[in-house]
């Protein structure tokens, strides 16, 4: 489904990505772990397109099409989803005529009628009970003034309600309680299928004893230097992310 | 004569004469002097009492000087080579065909779905008269009739009800009281009037569109409409299409005066021609337009979308005189490229237990610079007046500017008033979130600003705030990435 093959992107003058190779298959989780600075956040954003991110080389191709040529918007109807690290505010924008509008835009795009708004309440009423939102967030602007784990409850709705074939989640346990924290997970283990792909990036391990990855990667200093399965979280956990540091710039040194 | 053979009296003699009617009105030199003045009112053939009210306000005009306190910048205007008396959309000024319309302006018609036809009517070219809306203006003219409600051009009004002209024109704008208000007074050539008599809920939105010979009240524009006691009128100005016109100053007048617990709403969507990308042509839009809450327990409300005009200057406002009444602005302005609005109201509370709302919404993209001007005064007698306002400002790109100058007078100790202003800019991140989501960039700012400009929308009539929505978005199309 995804594959990225040598990508490199920077930021101003700053080189943060030297060479990324991942390839993730449908049906497949991967988590992305790393110390701060190590690059997981910028793989996710350029993921998304965003344009602070100027990508110098490399290729990443989603189901065969070179998704760096797609804009933003035509990523996300494509299905790529990013569950923001940082969710953002719109004030004025009722929640509700966001999430209608987004859902709208991706079944546009895939030649479904547009979902009205009585059918978008009951719609949304399933996917809440299962996150465990107040249904009070159904009646405020776009984030404006929600807790950290309201804004990632309402990410993590926008996955269910999409149903997007690749969903990247950033940083989705930042900021978030142990409650919240099995609340969301027990939404993204919910969407798990075999047809969809997952790339979960996480600082901590913790996140994984919940939505257990099959694959995870270390990254560091902008490169993935180490592969494994689950139990490579744990390791890390154990050991810390110095280790990996040393072993990053051993990589550096060869 | 019936209205009906009234309307297709005038109907016929525009469609025969049309073409030629307009240069006899040519006629008509540029420039300003009492024999021009006595020209325009032979023309109409009005009474007395109206010419002797236009010469009082030009003598007035030429002892005035143009205000230069708003906001807004534009080269000197010379008054005596504006043409006073003629039809703005004339063969001779107006472009002969749809090539020679601003290209622009044709997409957006073309966005808005409107027909051909009306397309070049409202880009003002020279087109015979179009009749459509005859039968429409005649079975609702027929309705409001028996009710007892007039509603009729202004120069009709003059011809067939004087007593009610003579007694409201000016009571609530004096042609004393401003420069461009003297103007019109002086010289404007027609417009709308409406009354509604006592008791009398006017059972449908009135607008300009079912008034037959509404395309020629032009530049020089004057509307009074009067609710007597007990009555209501909902009033829409305006049109969502932008109007191309050949005239660039315009000075318009409207008042509107409320009897006790008589209410009048006053919707206007304005969307001028607001001149290309560079800030060429477009209109100046000089407005005053006052209402007079001169009973108890009256309202008057007035919302506004303006989007088009090169300058906007405009302050819809409310003296409210009786005891317990209301007095209320929903603004939204837009100025986008070089579009420059000095916008706002005047609340005035002379009466006992008086309230009155300001909620205004001005939006700023590409090099537009909005103005928000706004004046709450609370006099000695106004026993427990209250006024809440809201002034919120949007940015759209970093080439804008919006400015609020809010004045407060309170002379009465028991008053309560409010004051919240925001300043919000649409930010790169925001439109970066709504594109993961699938949107576009347009539709993203579109959204964000209509929910920036729901509270004044809500209270536009129903299918005015559909197309008000679509107008929106179109005004500020191409304002981000």
């Amino acid at each position: 489904m995804l594959k990225i093959i040598n990508l490199q992107a920077k930021v101003g003058e700053k080189e943060i990505l030297k060479g990324i190779d991942l390839e993730v298959k449908a049906g497949e989780v991967h988590a992305i772990m790393g110390p701060n600075g190590s690059g997981k956040s910028t793989l996710a954003q350029v993921l998304a397109g965003r344009e602070i991110y100027e990508v110098t080389g490399g290729q990443v191709l989603f189901e065969g099409r070179d998704l760096l040529e797609m804009a933003p918007e035509e990523r996300a109807v494509e299905g790529v989803f990013l569950a923001f690290q940082y969710p953002v505010e719109i004030p004025g924008v009722s929640n509700p005529y966001f999430l209608r509008a987004a859902l709208n835009s991706v079944r546009k795009h895939r030649g479904l009628p547009e979902v009205d708004a009585f059918d978008f309440t009951e719609l949304a009423k399933q996917k809440m009970k299962l996150l465990e939102m107040d249904e009070a967030l159904m009646k405020r602007n776009v984030n404006a003034g929600f807790s950290g784990g309201e804004k990632k409850r309402n990410e993590i709705l926008q996955l269910a309600l999409l149903e997007p074939k690749l969903a990247v989640l950033d940083e989705t346990d930042s900021g978030l309680d142990i409650d919240a924290l099995k609340a969301v997970s027990r939404g993204v283990n919910a969407l798990r299928s075999p047809e969809r792909a997952f790339l979960v990036v996480t600082h901590y391990q913790r996140l994984l004893n919940h939505i257990v990855p099959d694959f995870v990667h270390v990254m560091a200093n902008g490169r993935i230097v180490r592969s494994g399965d689950k139990s490579l979280a744990l390791e890390l956990e154990q050991k810390g992310y110095a280790e990996m540091d040393e072993l990053a710039v051993s990589e550096l040194v060869r | 004569m019936s209205s009906t053979t009234e309307i297709a009296a005038l109907a016929n003699q525009e469609y025969k004469y049309g073409f030629y009617t307009d240069i006899e009105v040519d006629a008509v030199p540029p420039g300003l002097n009492e024999d021009v003045i006595r020209t325009i009112s032979a023309k109409k053939g009005e009474p007395e009492f109206m010419l002797e009210w236009r010469l009082k306000a030009y003598r007035h005009w030429l002892t005035m000087k143009e205000p230069t306190w708003a906001n807004v910048r534009y080269p000197p205007i010379d008054y005596q080579k504006v043409v006073y008396y003629s039809s703005p959309k004339t063969a001779k000024n107006g472009p002969k065909s749809l090539d020679e319309v601003d290209p622009k302006l044709l997409e957006t018609y073309e966005k808005l779905g409107i027909p051909l036809r009306e397309q070049q009517k409202l880009a003002g070219v020279a087109v015979d008269a179009v009749f459509d809306s005859v039968s429409v203006a005649t079975t609702f003219r027929g309705r409001l009739k028996e009710l007892g409600i007039i509603f009729c051009s202004f120069s009709e009004a003059v011809q067939e009800h004087p007593e009610l002209v003579e007694k409201y024109l000016g009571s609530v704008v004096p042609y004393t009281d401003n420069f461009f208000a003297t103007l019109n007074s002086a010289v404007f050539s027609d417009g709308s009037f409406c009354y509604v008599p006592k008791g009398v809920r006017c059972p449908m939105e009135l607008s300009t569109y079912f008034r037959i010979n509404a395309k020629d009240t032009g530049q020089f524009e004057r509307t009074l409409i009067i609710a007597e006691e007990g009555s209501y009128v909902s009033y829409l100005e305006g049109c969502t299409a932008p109007i191309r016109d050949s005239n660039q100053l315009h000075a318009a007048v409207v008042e509107l005066v409320a009897l006790d617990n008589a209410q009048i709403k006053y919707s206007t969507v304005q969307n001028w021609y607001p001149g290309d990308k560079e800030g060429r042509g477009g209109i100046y839009n000089f407005v005053t337009k006052r209402g007079k809450c001169q009973g108890v327990n009256s309202k008057i409300s007035w919302t506004q979308l303006e989007t088009g005009s090169a300058i906007t200057w405009k302050y819809p406002s409310c003296l409210l005189m009786g005891d317990n009444s209301v007095g209320e602005f929903y603004s939204v302005a837009v100025t986008n490229n070089r579009q420059q609005a000095d916008t706002g109201t005047k609340m005035i509370h002379i009466g006992k237990n008086t309230k009155s709302t300001i909620v205004s919404k001005g939006i700023s993209a590409g090099h537009g610079q909005n103005t928000y001007r706004g004046m709450v005064k609370i006099l000695k007698g106004a026993e427990g007046a209250r006024n809440f306002s809201q002034c919120d400002s949007l940015l759209i790109g970093d080439q804008c500017g919006a400015h609020t100058f809010p004045y407060l007078e309170v002379r009465n100790s028991t008053a309560q008033v409010e004051h919240e202003a925001t300043t919000s800019k649409i930010g790169e991140d925001q439109i970066f979130y709504c594109k993961q989501r699938g949107m576009t960039a347009e539709d993203a700012v579109s959204m964000i600003v209509n929910g920036f400009c729901k509270e004044v929308f809500r209270e536009l009539p129903m299918e005015f705030a559909v197309e008000a929505q679509k107008l929106l978005g179109i005004s500020l199309e191409g304002s981000v990435g």
